[in-house]
């Protein structure tokens, strides 16, 4: 079955392109899964209606881009298959997204450096040769500049906040810090597509990212890291001990009642 | 009632529904700064696309008129029908005017 | 405007202290005439009671509402569903904070209403005190609480307080996608495998007494009714409602082959009317009290997530201030 969508002008691996659906979708949809499990217990009721804002905006992208790679494997999967019915070492996404919510000051630090590359990212893949990759990444890349403003502002809220709010998001920094290293990672198939001009070389948006994340960083009075070892597994599907948690909790209806529709 | 110094202070919206509308008040929200004050009044006020244009205000700097002075204000303009174009007579003839 | 400087009601009494009942003739002739009653106008301190009482209940209910629905956010089990679910919780959280900023006109903080909320001073919904097991009740919750919710809201638009009545249209016209949400998730149920079925009937055995319960005791043992219909806060009175909810849900129970779980209910061709058996009050009444399955659960959620900002408060209150403080030496320089 050929995907309508696909640019037959392209000449890419099918499964390398599938992979990357897998990669950008698995990554919206787990960090969308973990912004929603705040919904009735943010911290302040107006930041709980953004939290789930940005959630719904991720799962949106989520949901294109699962749908996607269902076209591009061809072999009948849907969102819903792709998302209920893998196990943890069949997900793509980032290391850094399936971490646990903590508090608030972890999720926002998360959402920020997670934005500040997904921004610039989403705006290279708007001219993919992959059409249908540059037409979710042109939808997605309005909502990621949403949730950089947003994140941005909070996280020099609670760097110059008070003495409590700064010792939180600088302890959410340093923990976070060594999972921003996989964003920037390749492998053979990622740099087939970036030959291809479907992907971009991650590289080349990271000279944008340290500007934002050196720019907030010192607005909100926050010692950025010392780059040391970088954690990394999302592209050989070798997660964290809380993806596979996560994906008992969000499938545990599909697996318990197999095959139905709802 | 209670004014309690941890509370954040209360932001008026007003939102232009539509290109060439005019700004509502509709509600208001709190927040600690005017971005706040903006990105809340979007994310509560505007989830179906209400608006294309938001102001936000401080409550504490609007001045609103006194309702007990409500006669004073705007009795005087009910009686001023000369600011009204039917208080003029054109002839018919001169058509729409 | 909506200022709570402005409508200090210590100095509205002290001004019309000696006309006090001309000033109430007035403002009943206001509410007669369908006028609406604006937060800086005279009203009676009890009306303002009333109202606080009420719209703070009233928004409570949004807010506590999030959690049996958000008990299955994470488990829903389709991407559509899981949007869905995520943009209605989301909603009752907005409704939650159009009604705070109404009951605010009226002199009240939204602080002190979340104080009284997880102090056990204010009370919400006690439907919110159940349990949600199963898939199902997120369709449950959606076709027969909130169906009972709009049921309840929609003549509070016409409601003689212009903030409430202001509020309660932008909520019903969102509201109206909630119901069908819900009664979509059991149609997908009830036309499935048998076990779908089973949980969904399952699910309106649970919910259908607290459902119809919601709209209050009856008429005749209703405390405040009276008054807030003569005021116009209220417009229908609870057992008119709960007749009307009866009637239209009961068709929508069959359509999905669903039996409601009231042997006593039947058709009465006369009237038109469901007839149905009797409530349960002490069920109610125990809920209320606190007694309910989730009630501890409900507010220590609250409680836990109230304690959790106040941190973040904080320190958004402190950079406000260091920005203020560096502006101004920034002018003075």
């Amino acid at each position: 079955m050929m995907a309508a969508n696909i640019d037959e002008t392209v000449k890419v691996d099918r499964e390398a392109l599938f992979q990357l659906a897998l990669r950008l979708g698995d990554t919206s949809l787990i960090l969308g899964h973990r912004l929603s499990e705040w919904a009735g217990h943010a911290p302040i009721l107006d930041e709980d209606i953004a939290l789930s804002n940005l959630g719904l905006d991720l799962i949106g992208q989520a949901r294109s881009f699962l749908t996607y790679a269902g076209e591009v494997e061809g072999r009948g999967r849907d969102e819903d298959t792709l998302a209920y019915l893998r196990n943890a070492p069949e997900y793509r996404n980032l290391l850094m997204v399936e971490l646990p919510r903590g508090d608030f000051a972890f999720t926002m630090m998360r959402q920020f450096l997670f934005s500040a590359f997904q921004l610039p990212l989403y705006q290279k893949l708007m001219q993919s040769r992959d059409k249908t990759l540059a037409a979710i990444s042109a939808k997605a890349e309005k909502e990621m500049a949403y949730h950089l403003r947003h994140s941005s502002q909070w996280v020099v809220r609670l760097g110059d906040g008070t003495e409590e709010s700064h010792q939180r998001v600088q302890n959410a920094l340093n923990t976070l810090w060594t999972y921003t290293g996989e964003m920037f990672e390749t492998d053979a198939s990622l740099k087939a597509l970036i030959e291809a001009g479907v992907y971009c070389d991650p590289a080349s948006i990271r000279d944008i990212w340290n500007k934002t994340i050196n720019d907030v960083l010192e607005q909100a009075t926050l010692t950025r890291p010392e780059t040391g070892w970088m954690q990394s597994g999302s592209l050989s599907g070798r997660h964290s001990e809380h993806l596979s948690h996560l994906l008992a909790e969000m499938q545990s209806v599909q697996r318990a009642y197999p095959g139905l529709k709802w | 009632m209670s004014d309690k110094s941890s509370d954040s202070p209360i932001w008026e919206v007003f939102i232009r529904s539509k290109n060439g509308l005019s700004h509502n008040h509709v509600g208001s929200v709190h927040a600690t700064d005017k971005e706040m004050a903006l990105q809340n009044a979007r994310d509560v006020y505007t989830r179906r696309a209400e608006g294309t244009s938001i102001w936000v205000v401080l409550s504490s700097d609007i001045a609103a008129s006194d309702p007990m002075n409500k006669d004073e204000l705007f009795e005087p303009g009910s009686d001023k029908i000369y600011r009204h174009p039917t208080f003029y007579d054109i002839p018919d003839e001169v058509g729409h005017m | 405007m909506y200022t709570q400087a402005l409508n200090d009601p210590a100095n509205k009494i002290a001004n019309v202290a000696e006309d006090d009942e001309e000033q109430y003739a007035r403002f009943m002739a206001r509410i007669d005439a369908d006028e609406k009653i604006e937060p800086n106008d005279w009203m009676p301190d009890s009306y303002r009671k009333t109202l606080i009482r009420q719209i703070s209940q009233h928004a409570n209910s949004e807010i506590i509402g999030m959690l049996p629905e958000g008990n299955w956010n994470t488990r829903a089990p389709t991407l559509r569903r899981k949007a869905t679910l995520l943009a209605k919780i989301q909603d009752e959280g907005g409704h939650g904070l159009y009604l705070y900023s109404a009951a605010e006109t009226l002199g009240i903080s939204r602080e002190e209403m979340e104080h009284q909320l997880i102090t056990g001073k204010a009370r919400y919904s006690s439907i919110f005190n159940y349990p949600t097991l199963s898939w199902a009740d997120i369709g449950t919750i959606g076709w027969l609480v909130d169906g009972a919710a709009i049921m309840n809201q929609i003549p509070l638009c016409r409601c003689s307080f212009g903030p409430y009545a202001r509020a309660m249209v932008r909520v019903c016209k969102e509201e109206s996608f909630h119901q069908r949400q819900g009664y979509e998730i059991l149609l997908a149920l009830c036309n499935g495998s048998d076990e779908q079925k089973e949980m969904a009937q399952d699910s309106i055995n649970r919910w259908w007494w607290p459902s119809i319960m919601m709209f209050g005791p009856h008429d005749t043992d209703s405390t405040h009714s009276d008054q807030s219909m003569a005021w116009k806060i209220k417009r229908i009175s609870n057992d008119d409602l709960r007749q009307k909810f009866i009637d239209a849900t009961v068709p929508q129970a069959h359509f999905l082959g669903l039996e409601i779980p009231d042997p006593d209910m039947k058709y009465n061709e006369e009237t038109g009317h469901w007839e149905f058996g009797e409530i349960d009050w002490d069920e109610f009444k125990q809920v209320l009290a606190g007694n309910g399955p989730c009630n501890r659960e409900r507010l220590a959620a609250r409680t836990q997530a109230f304690e959790d900002g106040k941190w973040v408060q904080e320190a958004a209150l402190a950079h406000a201030n260091k920005q203020a403080a560096r502006a101004a030496s920034k002018e003075a320089a």
